[in-house]
């Protein structure tokens, strides 16, 4: 009975502590779901604060992206100004080039050749194939009779032209004052009948302030529609270079004169004491 | 090495053609004073291409395209005109005979140089 009740004891402890245990690990459960609770939450907000500062650091790339493409579009804008630049200072340059190259080739050939005719030739062409004047003449001073007398002529005859005194219509006065004369909208107005008195452009052939003579121009080429810098370069060219070769050519043509007379002198001076 | 033939009567337009041809790398340029001129060098060197006046002495620019293009050695060889007359018949006649281009005086250097760049390219 004694050992029963022992049993019965016993056995109640154990239940006792089995129920403790079942407590115990009851516990457990409960806080092991609590940390793993805690744990998922944790890493939820780790997981969270490393997308945001991915996030930060994509906005801050973007930023960055945003400010070198403005900043490459602005250096572009100011390449593409500079190229507007340059390629509109190689137009200019490309005639500058052109422009020179004529003036070169104008004053070169005017002071290739020492003869008189050859000189009148030379401006001639100069006048057509530079200029594009269609119909013009060449007056050069006489000295004696202080008149301009047409020496050469293109798409007219020579003799369609008169002689003009010293300040008589408008080739007189540029001879008399030494300044060219520009018929306003000279280039529009190539007239069909040809007045010899009224050229649309008149220049003086001066050396320094000396006038030697006067290139009148009537009209011009059609596919001359207007007047560019060139020919206001070239104009002054002919002024200048075109008077110098003309007179030069004309002195040298006298002095080859003088000196073949001078010669037939000497020739017949010599041969006098022989007979 | 293109070489181009210049025929012109005035030296003063040789001369400013020629300053605008040195400008294309390693060309040569070489001048006849008229049309039968320009056949003797024709038949003298390999010539690319004919830079012709047409108001010449002795022999046109007119007759000498004309003779170009009936001649089996000649025939593709590109002729431009230049020349002072403006007229749009002109110009139709000048291409009609077998001129590949045609430009009025005064020239533009820029323009003569496209040009002749386009034909040797």
């Amino acid at each position: 009975m004694e050992k029963e009740s022992g049993i019965a004891k016993k056995a109640d402890e154990f239940l006792q502590i089995f129920k403790r245990g079942e407590e115990f690990t009851k516990d457990l459960i409960k806080e092991n779901e609590k940390l793993r609770f805690r744990i998922a939450q944790l890493e939820e907000a780790a997981q969270q604060a490393g997308n945001e500062e991915k996030m930060r650091l994509c906005e801050d790339r973007l930023k960055m992206l945003q400010e070198e493409i403005k900043s490459i579009s602005e250096r572009f804008a100011k390449v593409e100004e500079e190229n507007k630049d340059f390629a509109s200072k190689y137009v200019e340059v490309e005639t500058e080039n052109n422009m020179l190259a004529n003036l070169y080739v104008a004053s070169y050939q005017l002071h290739s050749v020492l003869d008189f005719n050859e000189v009148l030739r030379i401006v001639l062409e100069i006048i057509i194939n530079l200029i594009g004047a269609e119909k013009f003449a060449l007056f050069l001073m006489d000295d004696k009779t202080n008149e301009l007398v047409p020496v050469a002529s293109e798409g007219l005859p020579l003799n369609d032209f008169s002689k003009f005194k010293m300040g008589d219509g408008i080739v007189g006065k540029v001879a008399r004052e030494g300044e060219s004369y520009f018929l306003e909208n000279a280039s529009a107005a190539s007239p069909k009948e040809i007045d010899t008195k009224n050229p649309m452009v008149c220049i003086p052939l001066k050396i320094k302030e000396h006038v030697i003579g006067v290139i009148a121009i009537y009209s011009l080429f059609t596919q001359k529609s207007s007047f560019s810098n060139i020919d206001y370069e070239l104009f002054n060219l002919l002024a200048g270079h075109a008077a110098t070769a003309i007179f030069s050519s004309k002195l040298y043509t006298q002095s080859e004169r003088k000196l073949t007379t001078i010669q037939s002198f000497l020739d017949l001076l010599k041969e006098k004491p022989r007979k | 090495m293109p070489i181009i033939l210049v025929v012109e009567d005035s030296p003063t337009m040789r001369q400013l053609i020629g300053f605008a041809i040195k400008r294309i790398p390693e060309a040569r340029v070489i001048e006849a004073t008229d049309g039968v001129d320009a056949l003797k060098k024709l038949s003298a060197e390999k010539i690319d291409i004919i830079l012709a006046d047409i108001n010449m002495p002795i022999m046109d620019g007119l007759k000498l395209v004309s003779l170009v293009r009936g001649n089996p050695s000649y025939k593709n060889i590109p002729v431009i005109m230049i020349t002072t007359e403006g007229a749009e018949e002109d110009k139709n006649k000048a291409l009609a005979i077998g001129a590949n281009a045609y430009l009025t005086k005064p020239i533009q250097t820029q323009e003569l140089m496209k040009l002749v760049n386009s034909f040797i390219s």
